[in-house]
């Protein structure tokens, strides 16, 4: 078993979840079976090939010229003001659960 | 409406009499936006009044799957955690079509942050295929899947990661095309899985997804993502021919797991399209079975890092009086989120952690590129292929709602498209005995929407017996 219920805790101790104990266990045994899955890519020898983390690395890896302009993507001139003008204040804190009209408000980050 | 037989606010007044009426029983919508819809359609009116031309989507009604960010519509992507968030501003692909006249109905029910096969990840409730009501939609678009096969809306908007666009239309028996990577912006899209996550049309006919699809591509400075190419005229394009096309057949999609009944109708489609003047070519795509574990990988590492951003202090959801801000994050995101959301992130964070991140997401990573030089090479040879758009036909609700790995699998003949960033489209192929209708996909080189939409096109003409 690749995942045991401590690396469940572990995890969803980095993702910011808290989990009850029913989905802790079912997270162990679905994690399990789609890891175990995924170990079909140990099939693979990949020692020489270059990961590809967007669609237009693919282009630079292979130097295909003729297609790598195609993914010219987006470099600009800055602009001071940003594409579009800021949010007005209310706006901007229209969604939120709490606020004092000016700033987001949150419980307690430090203990006295 | 030009000749002003019948008003925009008519036809938008008569489609949400008949959402009212059938929705009930399907469940393809969330949310409508009245308001906005008839104050489109009454400029829509007054400018067939004073006699001028209307733009070319003018009075069109349309919806939108929810994960598209509507200004002042609610937009909840599927989830609780989102269940009262309201936009403040408009997904460019939406105000795109708003401006080209269409009248936007409402917002389209789908998985929960587009997480999902059938639609059941829903928060809200789940979709019913229209031509099965005991069958899932489809997913993640199965909203918006659904809305067209029913009439609730002459085309809608999808959005696409791992077959979201394309495994729905197949399931309803009608179109659906994901543009290529950097084809249609993305601005405003609530984002899943930022290298994989594309929007793209559902529709009645190929014709109509080339309409929209003309509307929608191009550039977009609010996307740096967004392609900076010139966007041909692809209703024009429908009419150059077919003969002389070469089209591959990968043997990696016609083999085992294949439902014989979807051999059979896309075989048979293969067949057409060799009457129709094509060259069938037989490729191989060898790393076909390495998509699904590749994709659920990367997938779910990119959403991992894309909802870190739900932590109850900016918009949506906040659980109640916690104590510290700790505790506020973790009970927000346990309470907001569902099931299959909670797996992902889970997952995509064990790829992304110390001492994993070699063995699965580089892994992944490095397999992505195989499977896109497979796709490359295959394009060397032929101009399009064509493959089954699913393994099955549409399931039962609740049939694989318990078993996340054979849901994923659903997404076997979707994937590679999305890893590979390549132009898609399911165009319906015939039915099963049980009237369940078949898709078939056709793939493209990247930024040639154009070709695949000729071939769907010209397989749908000649297989629509003429009226």
């Amino acid at each position: 078993m690749k995942v045991t219920a401590k690396d469940v805790s572990y995890v969803a101790d980095l993702a910011n979840l808290e989990l009850n104990e029913e989905e802790r266990q079912r997270m162990v045994r679905d994690l399990n079976s789609i890891l175990d899955y995924i170990d079909l890519l140990n099939e693979l020898d990949t020692s020489s090939v270059q990961p590809m983390a967007q669609v237009s690395d693919q282009y630079a890896v292979d130097q295909l010229e003729q297609h790598s302009h195609r993914f010219a993507y987006a470099m600009r001139e800055d602009i001071k003001e940003g594409l579009r003008k800021s949010l007005p204040h209310d706006v901007a804190l229209q969604n939120t659960p709490e606020s004092d009209g000016t700033f987001f408000k949150v419980p307690k980050v430090i203990e006295r | 409406m030009q000749d002003r037989k019948v008003t925009a606010s008519a036809l938008a007044e008569a489609f949400y009499a008949k959402i009212q009426k059938d929705d009930p029983q399907i469940g393809a919508y969330l949310i409508l936006s009245g308001e906005r819809a008839l104050e489109q359609a009454g400029r829509i009116d007054q400018l067939a009044t004073r006699g001028e031309t209307l733009p070319p989507l003018g009075g069109v009604p349309i919806g939108i799957k929810d994960v598209l960010s509507t200004r002042g519509v609610r937009t909840t992507a599927g989830s609780k955690i989102l269940g009262n968030y309201v936009p403040s501003y408009d997904c460019t692909a939406v105000s795109r079509l708003e401006a080209a006249g269409a009248i936007l109905l409402g917002k389209l029910n789908c998985d929960e942050f587009a997480m999902g096969s059938s639609n059941e990840n829903s928060a809200w409730h789940p979709v019913r295929n229209p031509r099965d009501p005991t069958r899932v939609p489809g997913g993640s678009s199965g909203g918006s899947a659904a809305a067209v096969a029913a009439d609730l809306a002459v085309a809608t908007l999808g959005s696409d990661t791992g077959g979201s666009i394309r495994q729905p239309a197949s399931f309803c028996g009608v179109v659906g095309l994901m543009p290529t990577y950097g084809r249609v912006s993305r601005y405003g899209l609530v984002a899943f899985a930022s290298s994989l996550d594309h929007i793209g049309p559902l529709t009645k006919t190929v014709k109509d997804a080339a309409i929209v699809l003309r509307t929608i591509a191009g550039r977009d400075p609010m996307d740096s993502t967004s392609a900076d190419l010139p966007v041909p005229d692809y209703v024009a394009e429908l009419q150059k021919p077919v003969q002389g096309l070469k089209i591959g057949v990968a043997k990696e999609y016609l083999g085992e797991g294949l439902d014989p009944e979807v051999r059979n109708a896309v075989e048979a489609a293969i067949q057409k399209l060799e009457k129709l003047g094509c060259k069938i070519v037989e490729i191989s795509l060898p790393h076909t079975k390495y998509a699904i574990p590749t994709y659920y990988i990367i997938a779910t590492a990119e959403a991992s890092s894309n909802l870190a951003r739900f932590d109850g202090v900016r918009y949506g959801y906040r659980a109640r009086d916690a104590r510290t801000l700790s505790e506020m994050y973790r009970r927000t995101r346990d309470e907001g989120f569902g099931a299959e959301v909670k797996r992902r992130i889970m997952l995509g964070t064990y790829a992304l952690s110390a001492g994993y991140y070699d063995a699965y997401y580089l892994k992944a990573q490095k397999v992505r590129t195989l499977i896109t030089r497979d796709f490359e090479q295959a394009f060397n040879k032929v101009d399009a292929i064509v493959t089954p758009t699913c393994p099955t036909p549409a399931f039962k609700l609740g049939e694989k709602a318990g078993d996340p790995l054979a849901m994923y699998l659903a997404d076997i003949y979707t994937v590679t498209a999305d890893l590979a960033g390549i132009p898609g489209i399911s165009v319906p192929c015939g039915q099963t005995r049980d009237k369940l209708p078949v898709g078939l996909q056709i793939l493209g080189r990247h930024f040639d929407e154009a070709t695949i939409l000729r071939v769907a096109h010209a397989y749908e003409q000649a297989a629509t017996p003429s009226a």
